[in-house]
This record gives C-alpha cells, structure tokens and sequence, in this order.
C-alpha cells in the first residue's frame, strides 16, 4: 500500500515537470506565431534589421544568431588551450592525487560564481585592458564577451573532459608503456583517441552553456543591433537581445523577442542532444 | 639446478609496495634462453609483481619500489632507459587490451607507431604479416587487416596483442596469465603458438593454472608470500618437488 502512493507520488511530480516543460514550449510557440507568420519564418531568421519605429516595425533575428554563435565558438576556442591542461592534469598526470582534487575543487569553484559577477569584472577590470590594447574605444564587443565567456565555461569543458580522460582503462596505457612508448606518446596515441570523442562532447555541452549564457555577455557586448562582422564589433546576442528588450516590449516586437527565445532554444537543445548522444554511444 | 648462458637474471630482487614491507623477497633466478619458464603461486604471492618489474612496468605508480639487479643480456636493465627496456622485454597482460582506436594492422605495429618510427609501406606489410603468421592469426584476418582490432573474439584479439608484442622482436616475452579472461579452446590455441614461439623467443609465463605450467613450461618457479620456494624443471618440480610447500601446493592442498 505505501509503496503504491509512493510510486503514484512520484509519478505525479514526473508528470508535473513534463507538462511545465510542454506549457513552456507551448508559450514560446504561441508567443512566436505573430511575428513568424507576419514575416515568415526564413524571412525572420534571415534578416539583419532591427528597426522598432512604430510606422515601419520590421524585426529580423540574424544580427543576434550570428551574435551568439560568433562569440560562443570563439569562447569554445579561446578555452580550449586551457581547459584541456587542466583536463589532462587532474585526468592524466595526477589523478586520484590531492593536488588533482585540489586543482579541479578551484575550477569547479569558478562554476559557481555568478554570472553577474562575471559581467562585473569584465566590466571593471577587463574592458579597460581591451581599451587599453586599442581593440576599440569603449571595450564593449565580440571578442570582450567571448574571452569572459571562455573563462566562464572552462570548469565545464574541463572537468568533465577530464573525467573521459581519467575513464582511459589502466591496461590500455599499460600496454602502450609496455611497447616502449614514452608519456607524452602514450597521451597522443592511446589516451586522447580513446577519449576522444567523450573530450569532443564535453567541448559541445560547453559550448552549450555559452550559447545560452545572458547576463555577463550583456554587460560587455555593447547591445548594438548590427550584424557584427570583427572581433573588435559590438552587437547582441540572442540571449542579450532579450534581456534588453524584453521590458518595453509589446505586440509584434514581443512576439519577435519570444521567437528569438524559441529559436535559442532549439539551437541549445539540439547542440546538447547532439553531445548527449556521443557520450550515450560512449557507454 | 645450474642454467648456462642465462639470458635474464634476477639477483636478489625485492619490490615493494608500501615502505617496508616487500611483496617479493630477495629473489635470484636464472632464466633459460628460447625456453619457457612458468611462475606459478597462490594469489597475491607476488608472482605478477616480479614480472612486472622485469620490463619496469612498476615505475608508472611512483609508491612501488624494485631493488636488487636484473640483468638481461649481462645489462642491468634497472639502470637501462626504461623505454629500451620495454622494447626488449615485450609483454602480454591477462585480458587481451588490443588498442581500440586503432586497425588490426595498426595495432600489430602499434610499437613502432607509438616510439615514432616510421617504416617504408613494405617493411611495415611484411612486418604485419609475419607477426600475425606467428601467431596463428593471419589466415583469419588477412582480408580484415583494417578493421578495428576489437571486433575479434578474446582469443584472436589476445593473438592479436601477442603478435603486437613480438613485432618488436622482443629478447623475452613475459606474459601475465595470458589465457586466464580465455575458454579452454582458445587457451589452447594460445598454449600451442607458445610452444611453437619458443624456438625464437623467451618465454616468461605466469600462471595459476598448474596444468598449463606442466603442459607447456620447460621450467617452473613456485612463489609464496614472496619468496621464491623452488625453481627447476618442470618435470622434476610435478614429479619430484624437493620443498614441502611446492608438493602441497601442486597437490592441492593450498592455494
């Protein structure tokens, strides 16, 4: 008997979470269909302009894709050269030792720091230097974002990344050290392409992260609406595009802010749906 | 018993774990050339222990320590850069770890990949292809050369690792309960090619299977709690064994 309300109880609470899940999707659908169906969809995701004047309102999401994706795989790549020592450090080198735990406890710490107080150094301490190399005048853009993001997601790509590296079975490495290899042999050739693709996804579920990150990218890309086209380039984000916005916003403009939300979405759905399924294939 | 021109020796070889306490007491041996020599012992009686050490292995796991002299070839191989040791003394572990990444054929010259040698395409067929005959492997494979090495059956993939470790024509071949994760078929096969692979090679087996060091070693050790208790042919330790701990051992009475 108690064990039956027990699994009804539980039941329950699944249940409630997928209809939550499905009502959120529902409203980004139905929130998205005026400006969807008032310029059409490839028309919308194609288009650079941003204009809110009353008389000639068009709205295009391009500007803000590009945006995103731009600074999240320049965030991808700005991290890679550190996480993946770290990676290997706390997988590889010392594993199972302190100073590996201690090493990846710090890390893990920069995971939880507000994304707020991200934006507030970037802000106040690392905009000045952006200023100060003379990659624009104000500090704000593409390659001031994408450095903070780059800090921001390296626990994720490497504890994770680590932790494929670290699953390389002892006898694997063991048999390559038995063939006279050295290390950094053993790393190039049997650890890395055994972890591989499990280092390949921790990169993309990163990369997921920065797509969908908001308030720090905010706070330093400058929220200009134009397709940004260099690193020195202000712009926004779909995420940023939201946060600006979505306050005074009303009718078409709102629809439009709401189909960008759902276009975010999906990009961040698929790209961790895309990572989920290696590691699945992994096991 | 007096082993002339000796290719391995083992003088007075300790290693341990933790300070203080060895898993392998003092043991001295001679190791017959293009012989099999099997060591055999309960578990834990640090049978494993001193093979590994004869290619290093010990050094990847900074707490364990090898003391004495081993001495292959006349050279003390604790002194020896441990990479040319390994390339001497190729190894064979308990369950077959072929290189996932990698084809049979890349797999079976991993050893040349792996030190950064690279060597003309025809060397490096010919290389494959005699390596895999040696063990029996290549009428199986020789039409599925590039495929993964871990699509075969645990007995062609420990072939498989066998062949890779004799690519690199090794002085020894020390093997870790080689067939103990194989079916009795395969085990076999496996027993068959050592007694064929003994007229090149060096064979040093650890085992726990008694039977299999009386079918196919030439000489046995037997180990306990770390020493080394008896250490001659094979058929006079099964026939005739001078210590009482080796006769209760290999009449089941222990271990």
């Amino acid at each position: 008997m108690r064990d039956l309300i027990f699994k009804r109880l539980l039941s329950v609470c699944c249940i409630l979470i997928l209809l939550i899940s499905a009502g959120m999707i529902y409203s980004l659908v139905s929130g998205s269909i005026p400006a969807l169906s008032h310029y059409g969809f490839f028309q919308f995701i194609g288009s650079t302009e941003w204009d809110p004047h009353p008389e000639r309102e068009t709205y295009g999401a391009l500007s803000f894709i590009v945006g995103t994706l731009l600074t999240s795989f320049l965030a991808l790549i700005f991290c890679i050269p550190f996480s993946l020592p770290v990676a290997l450090f706390t997988g590889e080198f010392f594993r199972g030792k302190k100073i590996a735990t201690f090493i990846s406890s710090i890390i893990d710490l920069l995971a939880g720091i507000p994304s707020i107080v991200y934006g507030l150094w970037g802000f106040y301490t690392f905009r000045p230097i952006i200023i100060e190399m003379g990659v624009n005048s104000q500090g704000f853009g593409v390659l001031t974002s994408s450095i903070i993001l780059a800090i921001m997601i390296i626990p994720y790509a490497s504890s994770l990344s680590g932790e494929f590296i670290s699953m390389v079975p002892n006898e694997l490495k063991e048999a390559a050290y038995s063939l006279g290899a050295t290390r950094y042999e053993v790393i190039r050739t049997v650890t890395f392409p055994t972890a591989g693709s499990g280092v390949f996804a921790s990169y993309i579920l990163a990369l997921g992260r920065a797509l969908g990150e908001t308030m720090a990218v905010t706070m330093l890309i400058g929220n200009t609406n134009n397709l940004p086209t260099s690193l020195a380039d202000t712009g926004n984000t779909m995420a940023s595009i939201i946060a600006n916005q979505f306050g005074e916003a009303d009718g078409l403009k709102l629809s439009s802010l709401i189909a960008i939300g759902l276009l975010l979405f999906l990009i961040t759905a698929i790209i961790n749906l895309i990572a989920k399924l290696i590691i699945k294939k992994l096991n | 018993m007096v082993i002339t021109n000796p290719i391995l020796q083992l003088k007075k070889v300790s290693i341990s774990y933790t300070p203080g306490k060895n898993a392998v007491e003092e043991v001295s041996a001679d190791i017959a050339e293009k012989k099999i020599t099997a060591i055999m012992g309960p578990s834990g009686c640090g049978k494993s222990t001193l093979l590994r050490a004869i290619n290093r292995m010990h050094e990847l796991y900074p707490d364990i320590k090898t003391m004495g002299e081993i001495l292959l070839n006349g050279k003390n191989i604790l002194k020896t850069n441990p990479m040319e040791v390994r390339r001497m003394a190729g190894m064979v572990f308990q369950r077959p770890n072929p290189f996932p990444t990698m084809s049979i054929y890349d797999n079976v010259i991993a050893g040349y990949k792996l030190n950064g040698i690279t060597l003309p395409k025809q060397e490096k067929d010919q290389l494959v292809e005699e390596s895999l005959k040696n063990v029996g492997l290549w009428d199986e494979v020789k039409d599925s050369l590039f495929k993964k090495g871990t699509f075969l059956s645990g007995g062609q993939q420990q072939r498989l690792c066998i062949a890779r470790a004799l690519s690199l024509k090794p002085k020894v071949l020390l093997m870790d309960e080689p067939t103990s994760a194989l079916d009795p078929i395969a085990t076999n096969r496996i027993e068959e090619l050592l007694l064929d692979l003994k007229n090149e090679f060096t064979i040093l087996i650890v085992t726990h299977n008694m039977s299999q060091a009386a079918r196919i070693s030439d000489y046995s050790m037997f180990m306990y709690l770390g020493h080394l208790i008896e250490y001659d042919e094979t058929q006079k330790m099964f026939t005739n064994p001078s210590d009482k701990r080796t006769e209760e051992y290999l009449t089941g009475q222990f271990g």
